[in-house]
């Protein structure tokens, strides 16, 4: 077999939609490489979510269920996890990013002696010196530069995707899959690092999930003395605000209102950038939403490459006059 | 109750001067004339951890780098922070290391340096930002990690409790020493070095390990730098423009004006 395999994470017994969005990637993968498509799901007591995921593509799911794993442990779940990929050697496994699906993904890479590449921005299959590659793109740590990957000699090849990047397909009823129950041999030696419990915390105010309207800055609002006038704006035009990452390392917003890479996904109807000079790192955040303006100071500054509207000035005359027009 | 501790540092570009760096598009190579370095910000939380731990129970901080030989400022920055040795890993063949490569070698050094109870890492770094490091080593040191740590207590000789950021919250995790375990920004507020601090490092030890380490740890050059790494960069490439922006000029109540009407075209409004 070389399928293409999707780790599925689950919390409080719900899939996470990132995992979804990589069973629909996995599903394109495995069309071009007529192969199938499989999935990992670790949990307890969680059959329900195994049928589920045969409607999004999965033709064969792994499913281990025991009372010990309902919780992420990393121990038990990297061991499972990399048995199964042994067993199986899927050509590709694919895990959503999340901070829990980036930390198996690590050790179960590492385990496997396997390439790992983190938040692609796409995934395709490529023909290269005769064999198909996988090919990763990320973004490189300089702002627009992006990187282009390949795993030639390692099986299996994997990769992460942060979520929001890919879209989720829809349940097909139609579809049939196989439930392959495991027992998991679970030692006590697993649990070196236990966890304990999930604690959830409240976020303040609407994630920017659901926001319609996204008023986001950048640095560029340092001079200005902070994020007063972005607040300001989102009032009048009934948006969230958002920021880049100097912005959350300013203290000028929380870390769920980062957009970008190591951030949020965003898809908004208008996505306000200002002050910010339009790093990939940050734009592939919302280049999904359909209007994107852009205001900074600096003419050639890469915004302007992803904006549907532009202006160049300084935010302290325009923004100001943007929410006296707004107010009308 | 002492700890050992072991902070792995890595030395990056700086932030502040990405936009400096540019690409020769034919050759793939990277422009890094004129950009500084600088320690990995996440990593000077994570020598701030060990050096507070170190400050509650006692013991050794010793601060590990893989990288070129300049990446020996970074450990110097780390002794005048407080740390009490530093070790570079230095050798043209550990060069173009991805992740798995990298974690190798890290665990090569460890092993050499003797007993250990804690090792810290930041969570990502800012020029690779993938994070997969710490758990990667702690698979080969075959021992327990935590990564997305924003708290960590430690309970006794064996035992930390650690508070693990997931979305939305967070997992308490108790997990069992020795461990490797990564730190977030909100871990702490890192310290910056004193002149006492520079002064007193000057006299402090830096160990020098090549290639020769992991000979002896019968681990060959194809499982080290660019030829033990499973993954390949291709290309590296800037991207076309992806809409076509309609600039927007005048007087900024003209503009605003403008804006706010073609939005109302667009139905963004
Ligand atoms: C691996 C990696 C991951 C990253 N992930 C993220 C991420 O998820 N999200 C993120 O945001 N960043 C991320 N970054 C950082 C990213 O590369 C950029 O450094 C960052 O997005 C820049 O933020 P900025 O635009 O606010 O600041 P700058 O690049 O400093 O831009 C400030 C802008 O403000 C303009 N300006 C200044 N004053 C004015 C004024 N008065 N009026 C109008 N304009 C003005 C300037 O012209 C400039 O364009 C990441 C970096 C790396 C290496
Ligand atoms: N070359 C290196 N030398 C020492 N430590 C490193 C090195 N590369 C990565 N690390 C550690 O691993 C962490 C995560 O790195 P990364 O997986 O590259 O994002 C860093 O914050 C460092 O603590």
């Amino acid at each position: 077999m070389k399928d293409v395999m999707v780790w599925v994470e689950q919390r409080d017994n719900r899939l996470m939609d990132v995992s979804l969005e990589m069973l629909q990637k996995a599903t394109e993968l495995a069309a071009v490489l007529k192969e199938n498509v499989s999935a990992v799901l670790i949990g307890n007591e969680c059959k329900d979510l195994a049928d589920e995921l045969i409607l999004y593509g999965a033709s064969k799911v792994f499913l281990i269920e025991d009372s010990r794993l309902q919780l992420y442990q990393s121990g038990p779940y990297v061991r499972i996890t990399a048995d199964i990929i042994s067993e199986v050697s899927p050509e590709i496994v694919l895990i959503g990013g999340t901070s829990i699906g980036m930390d198996i993904a690590s050790r179960v890479a590492a385990t496997l002696r396997t390439g790992l590449t983190s938040h692609c921005v796409d995934l395709y299959i490529e023909k290269i010196e005769g064999k198909d590659q996988l090919v990763h793109i990320v973004p490189g740590w300089k702002g627009n530069m992006m990187l282009k990957i390949i795993c030639p000699e390692h099986r299996p090849q994997m990769a992460t995707v942060r979520p929001g990047v890919m879209e989720k397909g829809e349940p097909d009823h139609s579809l049939r899959g196989e439930i392959v129950s495991i027992n998991p041999d679970i030692r006590d030696g697993d649990f070196k690092a236990k966890t304990l419990e999930m604690v959830h915390e409240e976020v303040e105010g609407i994630s920017l999930d659901d926001a319609d309207i996204i008023v986001s800055g950048g640095y560029g609002l340092y001079s200005a003395g902070g994020f007063k006038l972005i607040e300001e704006l989102a009032d009048a035009i009934n948006g969230e605000v958002a920021g880049t990452r100097p912005a959350f390392d300013q203290g000028w917003i929380p870390e769920n209102r980062m957009i970008g890479q190591s951030g949020k996904m965003v898809r908004p109807r208008l996505f306000v950038s200002i002050g910010a000079s339009g790093a990939m790192h940050y734009t592939t955040g919302f280049s999904k939403a359909n209007v994107i303006v852009g205001i900074d100071r600096n003419p050639k500054a890469a915004i302007f490459n992803v904006s549907d509207l532009g202006v160049v000035g300084d935010l302290e005359k325009i923004v100001p006059c943007l929410i006296e027009e707004l107010k009308k | 109750m002492a700890l050992n501790i072991i902070v792995c540092i890595k030395q990056v570009p700086d932030p502040e001067h990405f936009d400096k760096i540019s690409i020769d598009t034919r050759t793939g190579s990277i422009q890094r004339e004129g950009i500084l370095s600088i320690t990995n910000p996440l990593d000077r939380n994570a020598i701030e951890e060990a050096l507070r731990k170190k400050e509650e129970f006692g013991g050794t901080v010793t601060v590990l780098t893989m990288g070129p030989p300049q990446a020996k400022k970074s450990i110097e920055d780390a002794l005048a922070m407080g740390a009490d040795k530093g070790v570079i890993l230095c050798d043209m063949a550990f060069a173009g290391a991805d992740t798995l490569s990298t974690a190798r070698v890290l665990s090569v050094g460890i092993r050499s340096l003797g007993d250990f109870d804690l090792i810290f890492c930041g969570n990502e770094t800012v020029d690779g930002a993938t994070g997969h490091v710490a758990a990667q080593l702690a698979e080969f040191l075959d021992i327990p990690h935590v990564t997305f740590a924003r708290r960590i207590n430690i309970v006794d000789e064996e035992t930390a409790m650690v508070e693990r950021s997931i979305e939305n919250g967070y997992l308490k995790v108790e997990v069992k020493l020795p461990a490797v375990i990564s730190v977030l920004k909100s871990i702490n507020k890192y310290r910056l070095p004193t002149v006492m601090g520079i002064m007193e490092a000057a006299g402090k030890e830096i160990v020098e390990l090549g290639c020769s380490v992991c000979e002896s740890a019968g681990i060959t050059e194809g499982e080290i730098g660019i030829r033990g790494s499973p993954t390949k960069v291709l290309e590296i490439f800037e991207p076309p423009q992806r809409r076509e922006v309609e600039m927007i000029e005048g007087k900024p109540e003209e503009i605003a004006r403008r804006i706010v009407k073609r939005l109302h075209e667009l139905e963004a409004l």
